[in-house]
């Protein structure tokens, strides 16, 4: 019933403006065309200086509203560069834009038809096409440059002594993957993949595997550079990292990486926050499917005593897989089985 | 050319039709045993053609555009039932709410319906089909065959798509670029199923459809145009079709080679994009394939896709603009040469569209330098722009303001491109709202507008009526101030990294916050939506009960479209075509308001 009642306002609405519309046709017709021009010419040049002040003010309550809500200071020494390099365009791009827009609507509000006024016949002037050549590109030769620095900083090699992490991606959710005690991945196959038991599709052969576990959430240590090895098990994913300004498509048998440097701990990030519940996501951030919204993983970032003691809890997937007689999923068993890691310690 | 003489024979009927019905002249006379068959529904007559591209790409536009406030519903209101998108969706929208696959498929249709089919086939589609020939002083394209057929391999397109919203298991869903393996897979994605193959089949008609005419706009411009109508006076409108034809006629292929090798992935068991996939329970057989190849090619066409859109409307604009001001356009031959430019550096820089799929960052800098130079051609066109209405005398007609409008979101929404077109910005907000705000404003709103003002601005010369002045004030402001209010805010979503394509953001600590301002975005999106429909009214009432052309020339303007009788027939003009001797922008010359092309140059005139 309401929304018949919306359907019917709006029909109304539309009834009425156009009789409005329709009646001021025929006014405009019997107070001749010329007239009629001048009128609406006077009302849509106020209108147009209205807009361009009232969208400025706009621009500015917009941002005075929504700059609080925008994730604060970059978490990441690689976002830190991102964020720079995003101020600089925002200076060049936001002077631009201010002047610009101006002389759109205040031209158009001060050369609008009037009696007598005449049009200035200007058909070119190559000075000026020079000058608004050569100064965008310079200052396009200066981002450049500038976005370049940082472009290669950020995709250079990771440090030799990053720690490495690898994530795949499926269907709806992350796979973490942590290369042990060794500090080296195995190898995997995907047609070794099995949900249960080996959701990666580890080599079991490979002895760099025997020590390698799983986690459904991904600890880093604050300060300490982490190389991400990224792939994807099903269709493109990409493993999105707001709060770090970083992310990187996870592509099917192709293996990615990034890597960054964590700048503040989860438990700092509550303080500088103030929000008891912050957390860093993981966020997928390209087109996956009917989950893809909800394709999310946390990080933790911590102390480095605090990540060796949850290191220190983590039983590997190849005892999981072959140690259990009924394989469980690995989170479940990580997150609590403290008697079984015991046993692991010794076996290993 | 047996092309001519057909026409040629056509021109003697017209010329008759045209006096016999002038008096009581309502409709569009052509020859006389013309059948309503191959009038309106199999019509050679590229003015025609035109209308017919017109309409179905206005009623593409609703649908595409009903689909986003439908989507919009569920970001603004993800907890609230809307029982009338049951009645609408059946199953897809239990309960009042819809569910993921339809947000998807919905989001999907959306991107194609108004990338391709309203914004590539109803823009240039319309324009280059009315203008050209018109222009340029032609009786009609290189081949009003071909030319009818562009059209009804569109007309096929869209059957095919809108048959594919109707099965079982919903239309493709994985987004307007269809990325394989999501777009390859039926066990990946609902909406990869049969959905997905129409999806394919529509889109190689379309390719068909875009070839056949941007073929004909090339060969017509090159060598059709009346005596005296060299390349350097040809108006901006021509010159931007013609690039805009270039740049489809190479990278369409390309983009169909894209889709016939991923229906070779899906059917024939190849493995061109499929490598190590493990897909509902089990590994395929699939290996050594790459995913991202697809994304080359699709990006080859995707990039030059952006101008194709975008460049029909800058010309629209600088025709309007300068019309309007009764100035010239300023800087006629560095218009032409930036249109150049763009055309060119358009088939260089589409992989800014992958600078996270792990390109080489080497050759990903390479990319990033293309990209920003696109801006120096932008950035001279948006001064000539200013320039042009600088000193003017401007008429604010609905074209006129949507012109400017042009202006004013071109500028915002390119800007946000030097944002993106750097690599180490584009790490951060890839694939964020931002990306949405800044292609909407640029090549969406922006082309819009382009197209209103074309609309406007022609509407006399396709129907011989205005259309209403007031309604186009109300469309025009509404829309301008709507346009901004939705978009704007999306760039600060886009800086909290906030992800495209989510069905739902509540469970996210990092994005949540944006409730309030999804709902603000989604009522604006309900408002402007509803202008439209207002617009789509006065475009269908002003057909039959506008109010009626009295003059040929009703803008005052210098082109030759306006020296075409009231009721131009097939052929367009009923006598010889007439003879050009100027460029078209001699507008407040010499004490002249302004001096048709048509008109010699005089030995006193001042040389510019």
């Amino acid at each position: 019933m309401s929304g018949f009642l919306a359907v019917l306002v709006v029909v109304l609405i539309f009834v009425v403006i156009f009789q409005i519309a329709k009646a001021s046709e025929y006014v405009s017709i019997l107070k001749g065309e010329k007239k009629a021009r001048q009128q609406n010419n006077r009302i849509n040049g106020f209108l147009l200086i209205a807009f361009l002040v009232l969208g400025l003010i706009g621009v500015y309550y917009c941002n005075e509203l929504l700059k609080g809500k925008i994730l604060g200071e970059a978490a990441s020494e690689q976002g830190d560069s991102i964020d720079n390099m995003i101020m600089w365009t925002l200076y060049i791009t936001g002077i631009v834009f201010v002047i610009t827009q101006i002389l759109l609507f205040w031209f158009a509000f001060k050369y609008q038809e009037r009696e007598g006024q005449k049009a200035y016949y200007f058909p070119h002037n190559n000075k000026l096409e020079v000058i608004w050549t050569v100064i965008p590109a310079i200052a396009l030769t200066v981002l450049v440059a500038i976005g370049l620095r940082h472009w290669f900083r950020i995709t250079s090699e990771a440090p030799k002594d990053a720690m490495v992490v690898e994530i795949t991606g499926k269907q709806f959710n992350w796979l973490i993957r942590y290369p042990g005690k060794d500090g080296q991945l195995g190898s995997k196959f995907y047609k070794n993949i099995n949900d249960a038991t080996n959701p990666v599709g580890q080599d079991w052969d490979d002895q760099l595997n025997k020590d390698d576990f799983m986690a459904t959430e991904m600890h880093l240590v604050v300060g300490k550079p982490v190389k991400l090895i990224i792939g994807s098990r099903d269709v493109v994913h990409d493993v999105g990292l707001p709060h770090f300004r970083m992310k990187m498509d996870a592509v099917p048998g192709i293996p990615t990486t990034m890597w960054i440097t964590p700048k503040f701990t989860t438990a700092q990030m509550k303080e500088k926050t103030g929000n008891p519940d912050f957390i860093y996501e993981i966020a997928c951030d390209q087109m996956c499917g009917a989950g893809h919204y909800s394709m999310r993983a946390n990080i933790v970032v911590e102390t480095q005593e605090e990540f060796d003691a949850w290191v220190a809890k983590q039983k590997s997937q190849y005892e999981l897989a072959h140690g259990a007689a009924t394989p469980a999923a690995p989170q479940q068993e990580a997150a609590k089985d403290s008697t079984q890691k015991a046993v692991a310690a010794i076996i290993d | 050319m047996s092309n001519e003489a057909t026409l040629h024979s056509h021109q003697h009927e017209v010329t008759h039709g045209t006096v016999a019905h002038d008096d009581h002249g309502n409709g569009h006379h052509e020859h006389h045993e013309d059948s309503f068959i191959s009038k309106y529904v199999f019509s050679m007559d590229h003015k025609m053609i035109a209308k017919q591209f017109l309409i179905t790409g206005i009623i593409w536009a609703i649908i595409g555009a009903a689909f986003s406030v439908i989507f919009r519903l569920q970001l603004a209101f993800p907890d609230t039932s809307f029982p009338f998108l049951e009645t609408i969706l059946g199953h897809w929208a239990k309960g009042g709410h819809i569910t993921p696959e339809a947000y998807y498929a919905l989001v999907t249709m959306h991107g194609t319906i108004l990338v391709f089919f309203v914004l590539t086939a109803g823009l240039s589609g319309t324009f280059s089909n009315l203008l050209i020939p018109l222009q340029v002083g032609a009786r009609d394209m290189a081949s009003p065959f071909m030319n009818m057929l562009s059209y009804w391999f569109f007309f096929l397109a869209s059957l095919v798509m809108v048959a594919s919203l109707f099965v079982q298991t919903g239309p493709a869903s994985g987004g307007w670029t269809a990325y394989p393996p999501l777009s390859a897979l039926g066990d990946a994605s609902i909406g990869s199923k049969i959905g997905m193959d129409l999806w394919l089949t529509s889109m190689a008609l379309f390719v068909v459809s875009q070839l056949l005419g941007g073929l004909n706009y090339i060969s017509t411009i090159l060598n059709m145009r009346t005596k005296g109508m060299s390349m350097t006076k040809i108006p901006l409108t021509i010159w931007s079709f013609f690039f805009t034809a270039v740049l489809g006629v190479l990278s369409f292929p390309v983009l169909l080679s894209g889709f016939i090798l991923l229906l070779f992935d899906r059917h024939a068991g190849t493995s061109f994009y499929l490598s190590e996939l493990f897909v509902a329970g089990k590994a395929l057989s699939n290996e050594g394939g790459s995913a991202i190849l697809y994304q080359h090619l699709f990006w080859f066409l995707g990039h030059p896709e952006v101008y194709i859109i975008i460049l029909p409307a800058m010309g629209m604009v600088s025709e309007v603009l300068a019309v309007n001001s009764r100035k010239p356009i300023f800087g006629y031959l560095a218009m032409v040469g930036s249109l150049f430019a763009i055309a060119i550096l358009a088939f260089l820089v589409w992989a800014h569209h992958m600078f996270v799929t792990g390109l080489n960052p080497f050759l990903g800098a390479f990319f990033v330098l293309l990209t920003l130079l696109i801006a120096v051609p932008s950035a001279i066109k948006v001064f000539n722009w200013l320039t042009t209405i600088w000193k003017g005398n401007i008429r604010f007609t609905p074209a006129a303001l949507f012109g400017i409008g042009f202006v004013s979101t071109f500028i915002s929404g390119g800007l946000t491109g030097i944002w993106l077109g750097n690599s180490s910005i584009d790490i951060h907000l890839h694939d964020t709202y931002f990306v949405i705000a800044h292609f909407h404003i640029v090549m969406g709103v922006s082309a819009f507008f382009g197209m209103f003002a074309g609309i406007y601005h022609w509407y006399p010369k396709m129907y011989s009526r205005y259309m209403n002045n007031t309604l186009g004030y109300i469309h025009f402001w509404i829309t301008l101030v709507g346009a901004y209010c939705i978009f704007w805010p999306m760039h600060y979503e886009g800086m909290a990294g906030m992800p495209r394509r989510y069905f739902d953001y509540s469970n996210w600590e990092s994005f949540k916050q944006f409730v309030e301002l999804n709902k603000f975005i989604s009522i604006v999106v309900l408002i402007v939506f509803a202008t439209q429909l207002l617009f789509v009214f006065n475009f269908f009432y002003s057909i039959f009960k506008g109010r009626k052309l009295t003059t040929t020339n009703p803008w005052n303007a210098t082109t030759l479209e306006w020296t075409t009788p009231i009721h131009p027939g097939h052929g367009n003009w009923p006598g010889e075509i007439p003879e050009v001797h100027r460029w078209a922008y001699d507008y407040s010359k010499d004490g002249h308001d302004f001096i048709p092309q048509t008109v010699p140059v005089s030995p006193d005139e001042s040389k510019h």
